[in-house]
């Protein structure tokens, strides 16, 4: 099965990587852009295809949506490409984080003004920070999680690459962006600046090349075809790992309904822990208490996580689990729940429990998810939203928990997709409603 | 919809009464306000059938098209709805101040007054919008020749209805229900809320009434007409039909006495379905107007005025009408004006309505106590220089879910920002918040006088008013639209087809 063709899978996302390269280097395209499944290798791509297109004495800039995305980056390119000179532009008030702090130095360079930073091949920036650049122009650009990205953020950073050639770079299932006004006024033309910058390039320009990732290095074989069901039904891709190379297991047992339900997440990689159905407040005490009582348990019990092909064995510790929730006050609740002293005193307070909107590109060992309709009266376009359950389910490399009350498919029967139709808006394929059915239905959540 | 007002709206529904949900009021309320009640015809987009309009409450006047599918008595109506507005319109621009010179802006004279229109609901606003969009375009020449003043028409209902009734904080051109509700909360849903008479039932009802029962009352077209733009169907097929039938046939045979009989009968029909939204429209007006205009009330309407300035402005100098799609330019300039706009006008309810700013506290993006401790004397020292960094305590029994580094501001001080350095559950309940106050205390070495809060005073700090403000993207001119959004757009050319309309 690791072989398809005679090619192994890491030989066939070299050779989409060496498409984008000749794509990029052949300069016949202004443009060429590169879907990725979560964890297909999107940043490992950033950074061998920046060094490569640094490496043509040519200025790269690279343009990303969080500070937290950028020094992310700064960190493997400065990694990879020890004898670049790389330039971190920043806003004023920015403060050097401390795993960038040993890295600074001839090569790597931090400035809020661009002049400053010269000397540097690569000048790398969130898209905020140089959309306030006035001047210069550089030959490549790179744009990461491009889905992400508003049209009219791209329309202030364009100026700068366009005499150039881009990358866009990007995770088409996750979560769109949105304008803080409801307008629809622009809905369905291509001029909508509260549009992703992907969508805006393509509907401006049909014939960029468009390439993908086949693979999910993160996603375990248990995962991958559910997530590609039902978010990419269109653009399938696998898992990069076999069913048998990756494993998770527990030094303690335990016969609880917690712990059954960790045992079917370790065995099945997937496991829905069932609450009775109610309709309740969004910080629904009884389901914070089960993502955080299961958490607890997976540390008391000492999981241990493997991974033959990446070649790890490892203690699934505090800062390996992360909760994700679809409000933040709920997250705020999930954190109260973990504060608890005994929990504190078991190092709970380093999980990470934080909404769908700022999981985004993160990864984690086993992630336990408070669902976003459990124990709603109705099914919002915000719950049903595609692209918040994807980036919840896809998160994990060993196991994904999830929490719910039931009923979740009556309500979603109760409220059949609604949203308007307008002119000139391409359907969304799958839409939420539709995703929701389609985890439902492999979860056996009925 | 906020926790708080859902709890206002299960209220409303158990008393049978509307519940208030600001103490302000958020909108401004012109001295002579032009109600406008637009009717339109059923299956046409843009096919007016009826107007009520004026500044007086007592002598509305009544603009009808007798047959709305007749392109000819369309614009002839759209003069006539051009001689009431354009008068009202001017005299607001007769006025003017002069505003001094600024970093940014020269010396300029504003108007000292705007108009506004109030409509009865967003489908009122949306049907002039339609009018406008129809009308601008026209010529005074051509084969479809139209008044000069309806083009000119056009542009007004389009700078209302299109630029400035989606603009948040904006009184130039209302939909009362939007207003009413954004006020009042009702035991009825959001989408009964936006029937006028059942609205203002809620929270107006006659004497004798509980809310709920004149709002269910409201709900019989028979005993009160909708307030448009859309008729009831019954009247369409019933009353409306048969008289523009009789209308049409008295034309065809030209029988001038048949003819304004039956434009009478019209008119009377249209009269009986129209004024009893026109009354309710005074009525919803002076409840609002019994409430307290909001602290920043005369500065909105500064902006309404100075923008109205600069639209009139515009046309004096010949610009040309509004286009019919925006560049991308032009709409990234929009989208960043609506959001610029809309910051601003949540800040402003925020910090002028304890009610609206409650929503917040409930929502955990604010938090509201009493100073318990004060440290004024503290500083940061980086290298040879200190700044004052007062440390102070605050005790709040709201429920606290913000994280440390959080940066925060009040409502007493919105300049001044403050960082969470930490959240302690307190031992008489509640939290004790610990913040490091980070700006506004002047230059100095040590802070300010009274910019430090002192033991003992009530705060509430909040998440959304230490946001930065006024950071504008650079965005290109229109002419540069780089690639990615399809480069400079074609300039326009006006082409005689672009009057081409199936007219008859």
């Amino acid at each position: 099965m690791a072989m398809r063709s005679g090619r192994s899978r890491s030989e066939e996302a070299r050779a989409v990587i060496e498409a984008v390269a000749a794509d990029l280097l052949s300069r016949a395209h202004r443009g060429v852009i590169v879907d990725s499944p979560p964890g297909a290798g999107k940043s490992t791509l950033v950074v061998e295809l920046s060094g490569r297109l640094a490496a043509t004495g040519e200025r790269v800039m690279i343009v990303a949506q969080t500070n937290e995305q950028v020094d992310d980056l700064v960190a493997r390119l400065a990694e990879a490409h020890p004898t670049l000179i790389i330039g971190r532009l920043t806003a004023g008030d920015y403060e050097v984080p401390e795993r960038l702090a040993p890295l600074r130095g001839p090569n790597l360079a931090f400035s809020s003004k661009l002049p400053e930073l010269a000397a540097a091949a690569i000048v790398l920036a969130t898209a905020a920070k140089w959309a306030l650049v006035k001047e210069g122009e550089f030959p490549w650009a790179i744009l990461d999680e491009a889905y992400q990205m508003r049209s009219d953020g791209l329309l202030a950073v364009a100026p700068r690459f366009a005499d150039g050639t881009a990358l866009f770079v990007g995770d088409p299932g996750q979560l769109d962006p949105f304008a803080t006004v409801e307008t629809d006024a622009w809905a369905g033309s291509p001029w909508d600046p509260s549009d992703s910058a992907v969508a805006v390039v393509r509907a401006h320009n049909p014939h960029l090349p468009v390439h993908r990732l086949p693979y999910s290095w993160r996603l375990p074989a248990t995962a991958a075809p559910l997530v590609a069901k039902a978010f990419y039904p269109f653009t399938p891709f696998d898992a990069g790992s076999d069913l048998e190379d990756r494993s998770l297991s527990y030094a303690a047992s335990g016969t609880s309904a917690l712990d059954e339900s960790l045992d079917e997440a370790a065995e099945t990689g997937w496991s829905w822990y069932a609450l009775p159905a109610a309709h309740t407040i969004r910080t629904d005490a009884e389901a914070v208490e089960a993502c955080a009582a299961l958490a607890d348990r997976l540390v008391q019990r000492r999981a241990t996580a493997v991974d033959r092909a990446a070649g790890y064995e490892r203690a699934v510790t505090p800062d390996r689990i992360a909760i994700g929730t679809a409000h933040r006050d709920q997250a705020a609740a999930v954190r109260a729940a973990l504060a608890r002293p005994d929990r504190a005193a078991r190092g709970l307070t380093d999980v990470t429990v934080d909404t769908a909107n700022r999981l985004q590109g993160r990864e984690y060992d086993v992630t336990i998810v408070l669902h976003p309709l459990s124990g709603r009266r109705d099914a919002t376009a915000f719950h049903l939203e595609t692209g918040r359950l994807c980036v919840l389910l896809s998160r994990h490399r060993h196991a994904c928990v999830v929490v719910a009350r039931a009923g979740i498919a009556e309500l979603l029967d109760a409220h059949p997709h609604a949203e308007p139709v307008r002119l000139g808006v391409p359907v969304k394929f799958p839409d939420g409603w539709a995703a929701h059915q389609a985890v439902l239905a492999h979860l056996g959540a009925a | 919809m906020s926790t708080l007002t859902a709890l206002a709206r299960a209220r409303a529904a158990h008393a049978g009464r509307a519940v208030p949900i600001t103490a302000v009021r958020h909108v401004h309320l012109s001295e002579e306000p032009l109600v406008l009640i637009p009717l339109m015809q059923a299956g046409e987009a843009a096919a007016p059938l009826a107007v009520m309009a004026g500044t007086d409450r007592d002598a509305p006047r009544l603009l009808l098209v007798a047959q709305p599918r007749n392109r000819d008595q369309r614009f002839d109506f759209l003069t006539a709805l051009a001689e009431l507005l354009v008068p009202y319109i001017a005299e607001r621009r007769e006025h003017t101040e002069t505003v001094e010179a600024t970093k940014n802006h020269d010396e300029w004279e504003r108007c000292t007054d705007a108009p506004q229109l109030i409509l009865p609901n967003p489908g009122g606003v949306e049907a002039l919008r339609l009018l406008g969009r129809s009308a601008r375009f026209r010529t005074v020449d051509g084969p479809y020749p139209v008044d000069p003043r309806v083009p000119l028409l056009g542009r007004y209902l389009t700078w209302f209805a299109d630029d400035r009734a989606p603009m948040p904080g904006s009184s130039v051109c209302l939909a009362l229900t939007s207003v009413l509700a954004q006020h009042w909360a009702t035991g009825q849903s959001a989408l009964e809320d936006q029937h006028l008479p059942a609205l203002l039932s809620w929270i107006d009802p006659p004497d004798g009434m509980s809310g709920s029962e004149a709002a269910l009352r409201a709900e019989d077209p028979d005993a009160v007409p909708p307030a448009g733009p859309s008729t009831d169907p019954a009247f369409d097929t019933g009353v409306l039909a048969p008289l523009v039938r009789a209308q049409e046939e008295a034309r065809a045979a030209e029988d001038m006495r048949a003819v304004t009989k039956a434009e009478d009968e019209l008119k009377a029909a249209l009269t009986a379905q129209l004024e009893p939204t026109w009354r309710t429209m005074w009525q919803g007006i002076d409840v609002l107007r019994s409430l307290p205009a909001a602290a920043s009330d005369l500065l909105r309407w500064q902006v309404d005025r100075g923008r109205f300035t600069d639209f009139m402005a515009g046309i004096e100098e010949g610009v040309p009408p509004q286009p019919k799609r925006p560049s991308a330019v032009a709409a990234a300039r929009r989208l960043a004006d609506l959001e610029a706009a809309q910051q601003s006008y949540d800040r402003t309810q925020a910090i002028d309505d304890p009610l609206v700013l409650a929503r917040y506290r409930v929502g955990g993006e604010a938090f509201a106590g009493r100073i318990t401790f004060v440290d004024a004397e503290r500083q940061e020292t980086k290298g040879k220089r200190a700044w004052p960094r007062p440390l102070v305590v605050l005790h709040t029994e709201d429920e606290v879910i913000l994280r440390p580094g959080v940066k925060l501001a009040s409502p007493a001080r919105v300049n001044q920002t403050v960082r969470l350095r930490a959240v302690r559950p307190s031992e008489t309940g509640g939290y004790e918040v610990e913040l490091e106050l980070q700006s506004g205390m002047g230059r100095g070495k040590t802070p300010e006088e009274g910019s430090v809060p002192l033991v003992g005073e009530e705060r509430c700090y909040a998440t959304f008013l230490a946001e930065q403000r006024g950071t504008r993207p650079e965005l290109p001119e229109s002419d540069k639209t780089p690639w990615t959004h399809g480069g400079p757009p074609w300039p326009h050319v006006p082409r005689a087809e672009d009057q081409a309309e199936d007219w008859q």
